[in-house]
C-alpha cells in the first residue's frame, strides 16, 4: 500500500515565514474576522428585515453599514452591571475564553495559495500542521468552557440552565461534526486543511461525500447556537440563556464570539467540502483563477453564501424543542454518520486494493442513504396515529360552529371557524373619580 | 535557550501551578478549572514536542469531554456544596493511600527509566510511516489491535452500566401534549401565571387591560374574546382582574 507518498503532503512551505510576515498575517486574520462580524450583523439585520417585509437599519452610513460599528461602540461604553452573587474571577474569564477561542480557529484556515508578500513567497494561511482539522475541534471544545462558565459564574438560575443546555448541545453536535470529518480525512488522506483543499483539485467533496456535508451543515448550526437550534438563548424559556447577567463589553465579547464562530464554521465547511479557495466551475476554466490573490475572492464568496444560509434559516425556521433537538442529534445524525463512514471506508478500501470503481459505489450509497432517510421519515409521518387524526377531524367537522366556551373555558376559534361578532353595544363607562367629583 | 525550552519553562510552570491550584482551591468548580488549565498546558507542551496529534487529542478528550462532564456534575450538584470528610466505606482512607503510593511508584519507575532505551529521535521513529499519525495508526490497528478493542469494550460496558444504573422504569404512559393541555386548561390557570412582582391574578389574553380609573378597556381584548366578554358576566369562568 502506498500510504506514505499520499499522506506526507507538502507542508514544507509552513513555518518558514519571517516574524514580520507572521505578524501581518495574524493582524490580517484578526481584522478580517472583526470586519466580517460587523458586516454579518449588518447583513443579518438587513436580510432578516427584508424577509420580514421591513427595511432594517438604514440610517448610519451608506445603507446603514456603520450601524453595527455604532452599536459596538455604544455597547462598549455602556455601564457594566455586575450582579451581587457572581464568582467574579470566573465571570470575568468566561467571555474572554469564548472570544479568544473563537479567534484561534482561523489560524489554520487556508485563505489562498502561495502569494508574494513583501517579497516572501508564503501561503495565505497562518499555519498548518498534520492534524489542523482536529485542532479546530480542540479549540471548539475549549470555547464551550466560556459558555458553561459564564452560565455558572453568574450565580443565577436562568444562566445556569442556559449554560448547561448550550454545552450539552455543543458537545452532542460536536460528535456528529467530528464524524462528518472522518469521511473527508479518508478521502484526502490527510488531516491538514491545506492538504484537504489540495485534494479537491478535481472534484469537491460536497459532490463525492454529500451525506457528510449534510451532516456537517446541520451540526454547524447546532454548534454555533444559531436558529433554529438557538435553544441556549431561548428567550421564552430562559430569558437570555448564559448571557443573561452580562452587560457592556463582556456581553459584546460573547456576541463577537458567536459571529466569529459563524464565520469560522462557514470557513471550515468551505475548506472541507467546497474546495476551499479553489474557483467554482465556470471560473476555474480561466487559467489564472487559482493563482495570486484571486482565490481570496472565491473563498470569501463561499463563506458569504454559508453566512447567508445562516441568516436565511433564522428568518425561516421556528426554534426546535429541546428534547426533539437532542433526539435528532443522537438518534439520527450520529447513527447516519457512522453508517456513512462505514460505506466510505469500504469504498476507500476497494479503491486501495484496486477493486470496484469506488466513486460510483459512493454515489449509489449516498443515494440509498438519502432514500432510506427520507422513506423512514415519510413512513413515520404516515403511520403516526392516522386514526386519531381522522377522529379529530371528524370531531372538528361535527362542531363546525364556533363555541367560545368549548370545554368550559374561553377558546379562540379553530381554523375555518369564524368568531361571532360582539352582540354587546359598546358601553360608555362613567369613571368613579368623576362621579365622586360630581357628588362633591 | 531555543523556542522549545522557552515554551517548556512557561507551560511547565503553569502546569504545576494548575496542579497545585487544583488541590488548594476550596470550590470544586475552581478545582476542575485548574485541572483543565493544567491539561491545556500539557497539550501545548506536546505541541512543542511535535506531537500535535497527542496534543489535540488531549484537549478534545480530556479538556473537552472528561473535564466538561465533571463540570456538568459539579454544576448540577450545586454551587455551594462541599465535600464531607466522613468515611463512608470502611478502610477507604487506608486503601486510598496505598493505591496512591503504588501509583506514585509506578509513575516514578517509568519517569526515571525514560531514557533507558536509547532515544532515537522523531525522524527515526517516523521513518517507516512518514508521520506520527500514520505510525500510531499502524501500531494501534496492527500490533495493539486486541488491546485497543478490549479497551473500547470496557468503555462501552461502563457506559451501558451507567445507563442501566440511571435507568428509571416508567410506570405510567407518557402524557401527550393534548392531555397536558387539557389538564392545564382545567386547572384554573390555563395561561402562565403573571411574573413575580406583578399585581394580577392571571396572565391570559382574555384579561382586559385596566384603564387609569380602574375600569376594563374593551379595546384591549382580541375580537374572539370580545364575543366572550359580551356573554352574561355571571357565567364567566375566567373572571377579569379587578
Amino acid at each position: 500500500m502506498n500510504i506514505r507518498s499520499e499522506a506526507v503532503g507538502d507542508l514544507s512551505t509552513f513555518g518558514t515565514d519571517p516574524i514580520g510576515v507572521v505578524l501581518v498575517k495574524v493582524l490580517g486574520i484578526f481584522v478580517i474576522l472583526v470586519l466580517l462580524t460587523l458586516l454579518t450583523i449588518w447583513a443579518e439585520r438587513r436580510v432578516v428585515g427584508r424577509m420580514q417585509m421591513r427595511i432594517g437599519p438604514n440610517r448610519v452610513g451608506p445603507f446603514g453599514l456603520l450601524q453595527s460599528l455604532m452599536d459596538g461602540v455604544k455597547l462598549a461604553l455602556k455601564e457594566e452591571i455586575v450582579p451581587k452573587g457572581v464568582h467574579y474571577a470566573v465571570y470575568w474569564l468566561a467571555p474572554v475564553i469564548s472570544a479568544g477561542a473563537a479567534f484561534l480557529t482561523f489560524a489554520v484556515i487556508p485563505l489562498g495559495p502561495t502569494v508574494s508578500m513583501f517579497g516572501h513567497i508564503t501561503p495565505l494561511q497562518l499555519t498548518d500542521f498534520p492534524v489542523s482539522v482536529l485542532y479546530v475541534l480542540a479549540i471548539a471544545s475549549i470555547g464551550i468552557y466560556g459558555i458553561v462558565l459564564g452560565g455558572w459564574a453568574s450565580g443565577s438560575t436562568y444562566p445556569l440552565l442556559g449554560g448547561l443546555r448550550s454545552s450539552a448541545q455543543m458537545i452532542s453536535y460536536e460528535i456528529a461534526m467530528g464524524l462528518s470529518f472522518v469521511a473527508v480525512f479518508l478521502y484526502a488522506s490527510s488531516m491538514s486543511t491545506s492538504q484537504i483543499v489540495a485534494g479537491q483539485e478535481h472534484l469537491w467533496y460536497i459532490v463525492l461525500l454529500f451525506p457528510s456535508f449534510a451532516i456537517y451543515a446541520t451540526a454547524m448550526v447546532g454548534e454555533t447556537n444559531r436558529a433554529p437550534f438557538d435553544l441556549p438563548e431561548a428567550e421564552g424559556e430562559l430569558v437570555g440563556g448564559f448571557q443573561t447577567e452580562y452587560s457592556s463589553l463582556k456581553f459584546a465579547l460573547f456576541y463577537l464570539a458567536e459571529y466569529v464562530n459563524m464565520v469560522t464554521v462557514s470557513a471550515m465547511a468551505t475548506t472541507l467540502f467546497l474546495g476551499g479557495w479553489r474557483a467554482p466551475y465556470p471560473i476555474s476554466m480561466w487559467s489564472q483563477a487559482n493563482t495570486g490573490w484571486w482565490p481570496l475572492l472565491w473563498f470569501f464568496g463561499k463563506v458569504f453564501a454559508f453566512l447567508f444560509v445562516f441568516i436565511w434559516l433564522r428568518g425561516t425556521l421556528p426554534r426546535m424543542r429541546y428534547d426533539q433537538f437532542m433526539k435528532f442529534g443522537w438518534k439520527v445524525l450520529i447513527p447516519v454518520s457512522i453508517a456513512w463512514i462505514m460505506v466510505v471506508a469500504v469504498a476507500r478500501y476497494l479503491r486501495n486494493t484496486g477493486g470496484l470503481a469506488s466513486r460510483n459505489l459512493l454515489f449509489i450509497a449516498s443515494a440509498v442513504l438519502f432514500v432510506v432517510v427520507v422513506a423512514s421519515y415519510v413512513m413515520e409521518l404516515r403511520t403516526k396515529k392516522r386514526e386519531e387524526l381522522e377522529q379529530e377531524r371528524a370531531e372538528l367537522e361535527a362542531s363546525a360552529e364556533f363555541d367560545p366556551f368549548a370545554g368550559g373555558f374561553p377558546v379562540p376559534p379553530m381554523p375555518g371557524q369564524t368568531p361571532q361578532a360582539s352582540r354587546r353595544i359598546p358601553v360608555t363607562v362613567t369613571a368613579p373619580a368623576v362621579e365622586s367629583g360630581e357628588e362633591q | 535557550m531555543n523556542g522549545e525550552q522557552i515554551v517548556f519553562w512557561i507551560c511547565g510552570i503553569f502546569a504545576v501551578v494548575g496542579a497545585l491550584g487544583m488541590i488548594i482551591s476550596r470550590k470544586a468548580v475552581h478545582s476542575a478549572l485548574w485541572v483543565a488549565f493544567t491539561m491545556i498546558n500539557l497539550a501545548i507542551l506536546y505541541f512543542s514536542q511535535q506531537a500535535a496529534f497527542l496534543g489535540t487529542t488531549q484537549i478534545v478528550v480530556y479538556t473537552g469531554a472528561v473535564m466538561m462532564l465533571f463540570l456538568f456534575v459539579l454544576m448540577i450538584v450545586g454551587v455551594d456544596s462541599s465535600d464531607s470528610l466522613i468515611e463512608t466505606i470502611k478502610g477507604q482512607r487506608l486503601i486510598g493511600t496505598l493505591l496512591a503510593l503504588a501509583f506514585g511508584g509506578l509513575l516514578l519507575g517509568s519517569i526515571t527509566s525514560v531514557a533507558r532505551p536509547t532515544v532515537v529521535g522523531l525522524d527515526k521513529a517516523n521513518e517507516d510511516y512518514g508521520t506520527n499519525i500514520q505510525g500510531l495508526a499502524h501500531l494501534i490497528f496492527g500490533k495493539y489491535l486486541l488491546a485497543f478493542e478490549v479497551t473500547s469494550a470496557l468503555l462501552i460496558t461502563a457506559a451501558l452500566g451507567a445507563m442501566v444504573l440511571a435507568h428509571r422504569e416508567r410506570w405510567e404512559p407518557r402524557k401527550t401534549q393534548a392531555e397536558q393541555m387539557r389538564e392545564r386548561t382545567l386547572s384554573g390557570h390555563p395561561t402562565p401565571l403573571p411574573n413575580p412582582g406583578v399585581l394580577a391574578r392571571n396572565n391570559s389574553v382574555a384579561t382586559a387591560a385596566l384603564l387609569p380609573d380602574g375600569t376594563q378597556s374593551q379595546e384591549s381584548l382580541p375580537t374572539a374574546f370580545k364575543a366572550i366578554a359580551s356573554e352574561d358576566s355571571a357565567s364567566k369562568p375566567n373572571e377579569v382582574t379587578q
